[in-house]
């Protein structure tokens, strides 16, 4: 080996360890984490960023940063879908997993500043806008008003309970939930997410509007908001797509032009309107 | 640069010097009635006057599995860095171009040292053209000939080869050619005239656009008819990336050791033609219909790779995918010319 190009720092795929520090299930599929550099590290990151996950063995996946830089340590949430994320259900506070990162673009939380703000989240999408949502109300003079619309599948797969009861009883924020199958314990809204967005109409088309959730959603939600006139360049998306590197080099994430690791994954609406595939 | 000729003889001699020093030598040799790139026994093997290599030279520079780190428990993980001295022998101008073009893609934005280790530990010769292959179309894409990447350049001038040195590590190895004389007038005019030749000669499908055009015509085109016409055909088999000299898109896999605790992350090459190239949790897959992969990789190759390389683009007309699709449907150039046919592209 040649030590004048190969430094270990400048590694691109070197995952750091980190250690879990806390951990609870949040409904029965999805795990939350709260993690620590090992070493006293923080990383850099801003809202909207995600990480490569590893774990020594098993392999890496792109997880998006749900916690915001004003506060310390990472927050993860971790749906089990298949090998690597049902190890990670299986480690325990204590136990190390491999991070790197951070990766891709950010939420426009410059850009947002002075604006209202609306969030319209779709089930696990919650986790990467919670980081944008938690960064506004840490610095909540800086921003308008805060509107968060949140559709779940069914009432068991709510997340962050206690958090969302947090925020309902603020009068700096408006939050509306939603879930697709009534319940017996739920009086609240029913119907997909869309449902929701009749209710704050007159409020949308001055707002910057933050959307993420699951591929099939974002059709309906963005015909909902063009009814309503929502500008394309105020309206910002999370696309999740394969990933492998995380740094632009591996081609799974691409959609036509873009690399999603690298210019995403969060968009503006206007940039990929006319792009095929993306949406 | 330092130009001289060798006579074939003394060149034999070189290449037997080569061999005996320390450095791994790779050259192209028979394998039936095909060529490839592989470890050179003796300078006999060597045939710098092969048609075409059924696999491009990036198994050697991005090889088919490569590990990136080793690791132990509790998530320790080191880094591999695996180059070590190679001579890579008889490299065509069209496949340097698609190595240079990785160069930049590897080196740019976040720096892959991976890749940068191994390519700086080796040192290309390249060679014109001498035979052309069935299905090559270099001339179309401009890469005929190539200007730079190589560390030494070989031209064929019949009893002997015109020789450019062009790195310090290609003047280094002059050394081992002590015959070597300046060459002359009339040997230039030989090397010349080869590659020029050859920037006509290599072309057996002519695109009949410019290649600067493709990222336009492509624009223009993504809803056409030749796309489903052409992959209704398609097994997906992925053959067309393999062969493929600019395709460098990679997996990533572990593999554990017998302690079950220790083992090697590594990186394998992966084809976008490939089912599942796209495909996510909740089995989504981003490119389910075969059309969509088969237009993808040639958006790729005329348009997406391009707006990374400065407008280059990532197709070095060797032709190799046209040999290895058995549904006789991968050519660019037949894809690109339909387009043409239906467009005006101003
Ligand atoms: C930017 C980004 C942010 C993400 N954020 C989160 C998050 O916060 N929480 C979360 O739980 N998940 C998130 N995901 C999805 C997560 O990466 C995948 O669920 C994970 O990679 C599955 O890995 P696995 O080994 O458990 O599954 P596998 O055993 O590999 O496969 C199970 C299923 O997941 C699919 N899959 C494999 N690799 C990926 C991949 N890289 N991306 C998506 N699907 C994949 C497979 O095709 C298969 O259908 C995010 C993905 C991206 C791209
Ligand atoms: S080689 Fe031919 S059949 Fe195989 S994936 Fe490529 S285009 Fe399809
Ligand atoms: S697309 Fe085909 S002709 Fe072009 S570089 Fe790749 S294998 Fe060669
Ligand atoms: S994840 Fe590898 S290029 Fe984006």
């Amino acid at each position: 080996m040649c030590e004048c190009c190969v430094s270990n720092e400048k590694d691109i795929y070197l995952p750091q360890p980190a250690t879990i520090t806390k951990r609870r299930m949040l409904n029965g599929t999805e795990l939350f984490l709260h993690l620590e550099l090992d070493g006293g590290k923080e990383l850099e990151y801003m809202p909207g960023q995600f990480v490569e996950v590893s774990l020594a063995g098993i392999g890496e996946a792109p997880i998006s940063i749900s916690s915001s830089p004003t506060q310390k340590g990472l927050e993860l949430v971790i749906r089990n879908v298949g090998t690597l994320t049902r190890a990670i259900h299986k480690l325990q506070v204590g136990d190390k997993l491999g991070v790197r990162g951070p990766y891709g673009s950010t939420y426009p939380v410059e850009q947002a500043k002075g604006k209202d703000l609306v969030f319209i989240c779709g089930g696990i999408g919650l986790v990467p806008q919670r980081s944008f949502i938690r960064y506004v109300l840490d610095h909540r003079d800086s921003y308008g008003k805060v509107t968060v619309l949140i559709g779940t599948k069914c009432f068991e797969m709510r997340l962050f309970r206690e958090e969302l009861a947090m925020w309902e009883e603020r009068r700096d924020m408006r939050v509306m939930e939603t879930i697709d199958e009534a319940h017996d314990c739920w009086s609240g809204n029913v119907g997909v997410v869309t449902t929701l967005i009749p209710k704050i109409e007159k409020d949308l088309p001055g707002s910057l509007v933050s959307i993420c959730g699951p591929p099939v959603m974002y059709k309906f939600v963005l015909m909902a908001l063009a009814e309503v006139d929502v500008p394309q360049d105020s309206t910002f998306v999370n696309l999740e797509r394969k990933m492998k590197c995380g740094v632009g080099k591996c081609g799974h994430c691409q959609i036509n032009q873009y690399y999603v690791c690298q210019e995403g994954p969060v968009f503006r609406y206007s940039d990929l309107a006319h792009v095929p595939e993306a949406i | 640069m330092s130009v001289s000729t060798v006579s074939k003889d003394q060149f034999k001699q070189f290449v037997e010097a080569l061999i005996r020093s320390d450095q791994r030598v790779v050259g192209v040799q028979q394998r039936n009635d095909r060529f490839v790139f592989d470890d050179l026994a003796t300078a006999d093997a060597l045939r710098l006057d092969y048609d075409v290599t059924i696999l491009s030279p990036r198994k050697y520079i991005l090889p088919q599995k490569e590990p990136l780190l080793q690791f132990a428990a509790g998530e320790s993980y080191t880094p591999v860095h695996e180059g070590a001295p190679m001579v890579l022998l008889g490299v065509h101008p069209y496949d340097m171009a698609s190595i240079n073009q990785m160069d930049q893609l590897f080196s740019q934005d976040e720096y892959d040292s991976h890749y940068m280790n191994r390519r700086q530990h080796i040192t290309v010769i390249a060679c014109d053209v001498v035979t052309p292959s069935e299905n090559v179309f270099a001339a179309s894409m401009g890469t005929a000939t190539v200007e730079k990447g190589y560390d030494m350049l070989l031209t064929d001038i019949g009893d002997a080869y015109v020789v450019q040195a062009a790195t310090d590590k290609g003047k280094a190895l002059t050394n081992l050619m002590p015959q070597a004389r300046p060459a002359s007038e009339a040997d230039l005019d030989k090397c010349r005239a080869v590659q020029e030749q050859n920037q006509q000669k290599l072309n057996q499908h002519v695109l009949e656009c410019k290649p600067s055009y493709l990222p336009k015509l492509l624009e223009k085109n993504y809803e056409h008819p030749v796309w489903e016409e052409k992959a209704r055909l398609c097994y997906s088999c992925g053959s067309c990336n393999q062969v493929c000299p600019t395709c460098y898109c990679f997996d990533v896999q572990d593999e554990v050791n017998w302690d079950l605790k220790s083992g090697t992350r590594y990186r394998a090459w992966d084809g976008c033609l490939l089912e599942d190239f796209a495909t996510v949790a909740g089995d989504h897959n981003f490119r389910k219909n075969r059309s969509d992969r088969f237009r993808h990789r040639l958006y790729r190759k005329g348009k997406y790779v391009p707006g990374k390389i400065d407008g280059q683009i990532a197709c070095v007309g060797c032709g190799r995918c046209i040999t290895a699709c058995t549904s006789n449907i991968a050519n660019p150039v037949d894809v690109y010319n339909q387009l043409m046919k239906r467009t005006d592209i101003g």
